[in-house]
């Protein structure tokens, strides 16, 4: 393996241009899972990110939190702050496997890894998060709902990196994260969902049930028209419509499908999330 | 007393098999089978290793008969020509580098011409799928009392079941492991075991050795829950094959992924009870068919469904009871031993069974129970008249009351009544374990330990026991200083290493503080006789007899000698399957309190009593321990630990899709003991490691079966399962 370490940004995107094959590397937590069988990855060239500190910081501007390329759960989970205006954060990153993988693990890495099951996606994209991706080429930004294209399929060159990631700072009347895992913690998400509602609209994004986490525009347009919604299976047509979960050696497709419908409903019906008394800004 | 490993386990100052450090120590990789079933047409070895540099070993390789010695001979040590099931091994390769050994494992590619495999054992096999007599069937065992056709026949009520429960993965923290090396023409292994003396019977065919010339030492074992009984013996003679070719130890550690998919797991059962009852409960005949999947070769499957066959009937009194249990090949990668070893699959019948009529009969299940847990005088359904002065109702009423049963049955009427989504429900499990080996197995077993009395004052305990966690060295040392009235710190415990302690028999089937606690106790008495000293003469005067004993007798051993006896009185039938089949027996009843979530069909114990009577506690916080582990065991079977297989192997082979419960899963466990001591165990105790496994899961199974008045038939309760309990009415 080898191991570039570069100390700026700049260096970073340097090294990129010169070795187009390497791979950025974060907290790790994805990228060395499977190290021990898979042996094309000890071949491979690595840019690691520990050293570049622009990246590492998250800060709060007039009108967004700004996370970095390489902030971690952790350093969320003990901002008072975030945690007060983006509560969903805290919700996720605190299931999010244990207090080794929230200390290591990063928000960017777990756009990057595009599982459809990552936890951090979801109220990140339920938050309207848009992506700041730079490169040795210049930068652009690109929001996380149409960031994916398919399973593990991303709209980011090799070359790119992820700077920062921003969450517009709005005031929220509902939002609603629920992780269903096969067990109470350190679980891989059968079925999730994360939701919002503000002036911008209903956010709806569901993960572990499509090939990548994704917005769920029926679920939202119902919920936007205050239509009845008085049992769970008043939601599955729209559900229908926007995901298409699969059986897997997790779960089954129809347990997945109820489910969301089920926690969805209990969630929207117990008002989870509303009301929630809040100072923002 | 504390337990004496303790801190070197608590500061990671232990020493595993993976954690010793050997000179010029090489690595072993098994090559495994990519196929079920078929004759090996090919096996090519990839280009971008350097053949040259790595030690390859087949079949020809084995010195003596190709089998890893056990029950029956039908498991090679590598495969020849022919395999049997997925991950079979088929060569061994070592090379100094571990990280180059697993390259070349993954670089030869071994083509099978298939057969027609089995995969599901409930399915009669097709005659090109025989490949075990002319049925396939590896054991059938038939047990009968009394005339059940008749009692069928003229009863007012028969109610029927079947009941089905899924493989289990042992899950030890430490993976399997060894090493092996040659020095002096001695052929040494070491590694993580149960049964330091399994592994030197198997050595001893397949390597065509004397006993002189080989060894077997057991390293500190990171859990072992039967896992590490019959298994260990494979890994062993694969270390020793690769040593002896490569002229240099060689280690050979499996990790996570290849020790779950190719190792042994519980079997997979499907048990099916016809049961007459009178109306007043009484259970009148239990006809029982019980059968478990072994996978591709036998292993220990005729010993695990005999414990099955003599435990299915319960703890109940019944006058004609007929069991028959079957063992059928599959090509599976084999199943094997399992705490409780067979006995949970089959007490899960039973007991979920016990509700089953209690519903028909609209009959409080507690009220079914009472009216026919055998009282002290009355016959098993082997036969064996149970007279151990242990009150079982008591048993039953201790654990009623420490979990409010009746209360809490109360109060989740209002509950469900009045919640939305959540669904609580109490069910409980009353059973037993028979501790020891089965019928005359201990006196086949003919155990031997052996104390020493050292010239310094102190004595050692040698035995072949082994420690994994559970607390032998602890137990052992409190029996060696209670029985000769020495210090603790004065009790020695001898690793197990087969040059130099004698066979006390496999560390397995809960006999270990039992019977083999009792044989410390027989040695000890046995030095104190050599020595000349009164029962009464303690420390001191032990130090000062062994003292002058050396003195006369430089260089010499003194050895106080145990060796196994059975109690008085015990009968046993092995071909008709009648009599005394255990010594003793631990009795139990087990609550559990369960809630479901209807939102995500998640059932999870929020509640759980558990009250045995097992003798006598010998040491509370290693008891406590015990019974607690078994049930968060019992609670992962019971509700999320699922194989799932692909032609016989397993697939979710990571802890990240085999689910096990964390702490977060697992409710507090509360732990009632009653003592009636057993005569013949050491300080009155019965063995008590199985015993937690049997209760949990039908009283899970019952508590949720009350929650959300359903009948779940099958384990593991996932959700998935328990939304279609709950969606098909
Ligand atoms: C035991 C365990 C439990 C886990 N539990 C969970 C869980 O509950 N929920 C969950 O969602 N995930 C879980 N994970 C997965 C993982 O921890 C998360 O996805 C985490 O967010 C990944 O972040 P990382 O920094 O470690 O990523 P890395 O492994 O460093 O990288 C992941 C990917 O992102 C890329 N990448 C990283 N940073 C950048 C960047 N700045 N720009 C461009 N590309 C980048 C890498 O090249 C790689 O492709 C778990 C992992 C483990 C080992």
């Amino acid at each position: 393996m080898k191991l570039l370490l570069p100390t700026s940004l700049e260096e970073a995107c340097g090294a990129l241009k010169d070795h187009p094959q390497a791979i950025p590397m974060a907290g790790a937590t994805d990228l060395m899972v499977h190290w021990p069988s898979r042996f094309e990855a000890h071949e491979g060239t690595y840019l690691d990110l520990s050293a570049v500190e622009e990246l590492r910081q998250h800060r709060f501007t007039d009108d967004a939190l700004v996370l970095g390329g390489s902030t971690t759960y952790w350093q969320v989970m003990r901002d008072p702050r975030a945690s007060r205006e983006f509560p969903l954060l805290l919700e996720a990153a605190r299931q999010v496997g244990a207090v080794q993988i929230q200390t290591r693990g990063t928000w960017a890495g777990n756009i990057v890894n595009a599982s459809p099951a990552a936890d951090g996606v979801p109220v990140l994209m339920a938050y309207d998060a848009e992506i700041e991706l730079v490169s040795h080429r210049g930068e652009e930004t690109v929001p996380l709902s149409e960031f994916y294209l398919g399973y593990k399929k991303m709209r980011r060159r090799p070359d790119q990196l992820i700077r920062a990631i921003r969450l517009p700072r709005r005031s929220y009347e509902v939002e609603i994260f629920e992780k269903v895992g096969s067990r109470q913690a350190q679980a891989i998400t059968k079925v999730g969902v994360a939701v919002t509602h503000s002036e911008a609209g209903w956010r709806v994004v569901a993960n572990s049930v499509a090939a990548s986490v994704c917005r769920c525009p029926a679920l939202e347009a119902l919920l936007g028209h205050d239509l009845p919604v008085t049992t769970p299976d008043h939601l599955l047509p729209a559900i229908e419509r926007d995901v298409s979960p699969i059986d897997d050696i997790r779960s089954t497709a129809e347990y997945r499908r109820k489910v969301l419908a089920r926690v969805l409903f209990w969630a929207l019906k117990e008002g989870r999330g509303r009301n929630r008394e809040r100072a923002r800004r | 007393m504390k337990r004496r490993e303790g801190l070197a386990k608590l500061t990671g100052r232990e020493r595993y098999v993976d954690d010793l450090v050997i000179e010029g120590c090489w690595w072993g990789a098994t090559v495994r089978s990519p196929a079920a079933r078929g004759k090996i047409r090919e096996i090519r070895f990839g280009e971008e290793v350097d053949w040259n540099e790595v030690v390859v070993v087949s079949h020809e390789d084995v010195p003596g008969k190709n089998t890893i010695a056990l029950m029956e001979e039908d498991q090679p040590v590598l495969a020849a020509g022919y395999v049997r099931h997925i991950h079979e091994a088929v060569l061994l390769l070592a090379h100094p580098s571990r990280d180059v050994v697993r390259r070349a494992a993954a670089a030869v590619e071994i083509e099978v011409e298939e057969e027609s495999p089995v995969f599901d054992f409930r399915v009669p096999p097709e005659a090109d799928q025989i490949q075990y007599s002319d049925d396939n069937l590896f054991k059938r065992l038939l047990m009968e009392k009394g005339d059940v056709a008749s009692a069928l026949a003229s009863a007012p009520l028969v109610v029927e079941g079947v009941y089905e429960t899924g493989a289990q993965e042992h899950v030890y923290l430490e993976n399997q492991g060894m090493v092996a090396w040659e020095e002096d023409g001695v052929v040494s292994v070491q590694g993580s075991m149960q049964c330091p003396y399994y592994v030197l019977k198997a050595m001893r065919e397949a390597l065509a050795r004397d006993d002189h010339q080989m060894r077997v030492i057991q390293t500190p074992t990171g859990g072992g829950f039967g896992g590490k009984e019959e298994f260990p013996s494979g890994i062993a003679l694969h270390a020793a094959l690769l040593t002896l070719k490569a002229g240099r130890p060689v280690k050979l550690i499996y990790d996570r992924g290849e020790d779950m998919a190719a190792t042994t797991k519980r079997h997979p059962s499907r048990v099916r009870h016809r049961t007459a009852v009178a109306e007043d409960g009484r259970l009148l005949a239990q006809e029982i068919d019980i059968l478990l999947d072994a996978g591709a070769y036998m292993t220990l499957s005729p010993v695990v469904l005999s414990r099955a066959v003599i435990h299915a009937a319960g703890p109940y009194s019944c006058d004609n009871v007929r069991v028959e249990g079957k063992a059928i090949l599959t090509n599976a990668v084999p199943f094997g031993a399992f705490r409780g070893f067979g006995a949970p699959q089959s007490l899960f019948a039973c007991e979920r069974h016990m509700d089953v009529i209690a519903q028909r009969l609209g009959m409080d299940p507690l009220r079914l129970r009472r009216r026919n847990l055998l009282r002290d005088g009355q016959s098993t359904a082997t036969g064996q008249v149970i007279e151990d002065g242990t009150d079982r109702l008591e048993v039953l009423d201790r654990a009623l009351e420490l979990s409010s049963f009746h209360q809490k049955r109360r109060a989740h009427i209002t509950f469900n009544g009045s919640e939305t989504f959540r669904r609580r429900g109490i069910g409980l499990a009353t059973f037993h374990h028979g501790a020891g080996f089965t019928g005359s197995g201990e006196v086949y077993l003919d155990s031997v330990v052996h104390v020493a009395g050292l010239p310094d004052g102190r004595i050692e305990v040698r035995a072949a026991s082994t420690e994994m966690g559970q607390g032998t060295i602890t137990v052992f040392t409190q029996f060696a200083a209670d029985r000769m009235g020495v210090d603790p710190e004065d009790v020695l415990i001898a690793p197990p290493d087969t040059s130099k302690v004698p066979d006390s028999g496999p560390t397995v089937a809960s006999r270990t503080t039992m019977v083999v606690g009792h044989l410390v106790e027989k040695a000890c008495d046995d030095l104190r006789e050599k020595l000349g000293l009164s029962p009464q003469a303690t420390g001191a005067a032990l130090r000062e007899a062994l003292g002058h004993w050396h003195a006369g007798h430089p260089d010499q051993e003194l050895l106080g000698e145990g060796r196994y006896e059975a109690p008085p009185g015990i009968v046993w039938d092995d071909e008709k399957y009648r009599g005394d089949a255990y010594g003793a027996y631990g009795w139990a009843t087990y609550v559990a309190e369960v809630e479901v979530d209807l939102r995500t069909y998640t059932a999870r114990v929020v509640d759980f009593v558990a009250v045995q009577e097992i003798g006598k506690v010998i040491n509370e916080v290693l008891a406590r321990g015990q019974i607690q582990g078994g049930v968060v065991q019992g609670i992962g079977w019971a509700l999320m630990e699922e194989c799932k297989w692909r032609d016989g192997a397993m697939v979710n082979n990571q802890l990240t899709n085999y689910i096990i419960p964390t702490s977060d899963d697992v409710p507090p466990i509360r732990v009632g003991f009653l003592e009636t001591p057993y005569p013949h165990g050491a300080q009155g105790a019965k063995g008590i490691g199985e015993l937690p496994m049997d209760g949990p899961a039908p009283a899970i199974a019952n508590a949720v079966a009350v929650a959300l008045n359903k009948d779940p038939r099958v384990i593991p309760l996932t959700p998935e399962r328990i939304m279609s309990l709950v969606e098909t009415s």
